[in-house]
């Protein structure tokens, strides 16, 4: 019996032992998913839960739901991976073999790594919005906020859904107008790059949302403390921020466990042929979704996009092809903008988000770049997709490579 | 996009001043690079560059932290290095592409 060992059982892991099973005969193959979390969570549904959009029953079910039949499920933690021996080490002392290996374990914050963020402030005036407890902190916090400021702060780069602190600051200035007292927040995102906006269309296009809103800007401004006791974001600068609520994208991290086995980068995200997804040294190992260091967005649509390839090349291995497959670095995004509204992105390695159209047969086009109520029912409508047919493995109706279909080449 | 003298070498720059081909850099490029942002460099400077050029071709994404725990420099000492945004400024003199965000 041959052994596929798939380490990660989030969006990932989950869509890949769908298409696997399906592909694979299960007398020849044996597929085992590890993960030590039993819940699944619809990560993109945290942005809404603190404005009350959403609620926790919205955003989980259990994992066991989504797994095919014919898969090993082992809840459990990963000591480490010894890809000389093609052996991954389990908490607890036991050993599974494979034959292939693909390592789907994601990212995650570590407010850890900024000194003062875990502190006496954290989940009182201090949130993130990338974790259930925190989202649901920051619900309770609004009940009850009178104003003041609101800080939206990203610590570092990369970090998961690039456009979620974006998205944030518009839901925050819809939540507190409707709310009338939208006059007393002041509301600022603080960011580690040159701007809120890196590229330049999508700068020409949708910075002028940041002003019409009234939303300050600080760039530049890289964190080295949090001053508990001045409320402040302090750069390493010597630069400040004072906040009286602050949210914050903590550093995000890959799992220590590929620290442990030597894996990856520094920040341990696993070292990853962009175009393959193969890692960097070892012909087995095949990586998914954020816990890679290809250099695109950590966000499920690109996850989704790489399945696609990572795929035909696990079958090109296993049958002793080339690994002809070559990813593209494709990611799709919604972005919400507030008042039902919402733009849309779509990209890869080569090509900077370009306006235009996003052809989705049934439902679109979508615009691109655009502000528009249509682009945000699809990303209401995408949790269905997500639950039902995205995290199953089934086809869906969008390209894993990108296409230049409905986009415009502009000059400005 | 467009093309420029810098250092007595033509090279191919965004409208930003970023090199389009890292290929094309060498030191007396950066030291023009460098003059017109304000900053004179110095062998620390070109470690730091080196060190960004090398992991560019690897294909890494490079953060401050990653400058920050290369040896070369710590993070303050960056500051000091490329002060105002230690990062954008010393990628663009060392001829590779400004460090962006997918929008």
């Amino acid at each position: 019996m041959k052994k596929i060992v798939i380490l990660g059982g989030g969006t990932a892991g989950t869509m890949m032992s769908n298409k696997l099973r399906n592909a694979l005969r299960r007398e020849e193959w044996d597929i085992t998913v590890v993960d030590k979390h039993k819940t699944h969570y619809y990560q993109p549904g945290f942005l809404f839960i603190p404005f009350g959009i959403y609620n926790e029953r919205d955003v989980k079910k259990p994992k066991s739901s989504f797994f095919p039949a014919g898969v090993n499920v082992m809840y459990t933690g990963v000591d480490k991976i010894e890809p000389e021996n093609k052996k991954v080490l389990l908490d607890g002392g036991k050993i599974l073999y494979y034959d292939f290996l693909i390592i789907a374990t994601g990212t995650q914050t570590k407010p850890e790594e900024t000194p003062g963020l875990k502190e006496e402030l954290w989940y009182k005036d201090i949130f993130d919005f990338y974790t259930i407890e925190g989202a649901l902190a920051l619900q309770k916090h609004f009940k009850s906020w009178q104003g003041g400021k609101l800080v939206m702060a990203i610590s570092e780069i990369p970090y998961k859904c690039p456009v979620a602190p974006l998205e944030f600051v518009f839901l925050a200035e819809e939540f507190f107008t409707k709310k009338g007292i939208r006059d007393k927040v002041d509301i600022t995102i603080v960011t580690p790059m040159a701007g809120v906006f890196t590229k330049p269309i999508a700068t020409k296009m949708l910075s002028d949302l940041l002003v019409e809103k009234n939303i300050n800007v600080v760039a530049d401004f890289y964190i080295e403390k949090i001053d508990n006791e001045k409320k402040a974001l302090v750069s390493y600068d010597e630069r400040e921020v004072l906040f009286d609520t602050l949210t914050i994208v903590p550093v995000n991290m890959g799992d220590e466990m590929v620290e442990r086995s030597g894996l990856g980068d520094d920040l341990n995200f696993v070292f990853t042929d962009k175009h393959t997804l193969r890692h960097r040294d070892h012909e087995n190992i095949f990586v998914l979704g954020d816990a890679a260091n290809i250099p695109t967005s950590k966000a499920g649509s690109v996850a989704h996009f790489a399945s696609e390839i990572l795929f035909d090349n696990l079958m090109n291995a296993i049958e002793g092809r080339p690994l002809i497959a070559s990813f593209d670095g494709h990611a799709n995004c919604y972005i919400e903008t507030g008042y039902g509204k919402g733009a849309l992105i779509d990209f890869n390695y080569e090509t900077e988000p370009l306006p235009g159209t996003f052809p989705l047969p049934g439902i679109g086009p979508f615009g691109l770049l655009k502000n528009t109520k249509i682009n945000h029912y699809g990303k209401i409508m995408f949790r269905w997709i997500y639950w039902h047919m995205l995290l199953r493995g089934k086809a869906l109706p969008v390209e894993a490579d990108m296409t230049m279909a409905g986009k415009k080449r502009v000059t400005f | 996009m467009g093309q420029m003298e810098l250092g007595n070498t033509m090279v191919d720059v965004n409208d930003e001043g970023y090199l389009t081909d890292a290929s094309q850099w060498n030191k007396d490029v950066a030291n023009a690079i460098a003059k017109e942002i304000g900053i004179e460099l110095t062998d620390k400077h070109f470690e730091v560059l080196e060190y960004l050029r090398q992991k560019h071709t690897e294909g890494e994404v490079l953060t401050i932290r990653k400058v920050g725990k290369s040896g070369i420099v710590d993070i303050k000492g960056l500051y000091k290095l490329f002060p105002g945004g230690p990062l954008k400024y010393s990628s663009k003199i060392a001829g590779i592409p400004k460090p962006a965000s997918c929008v």
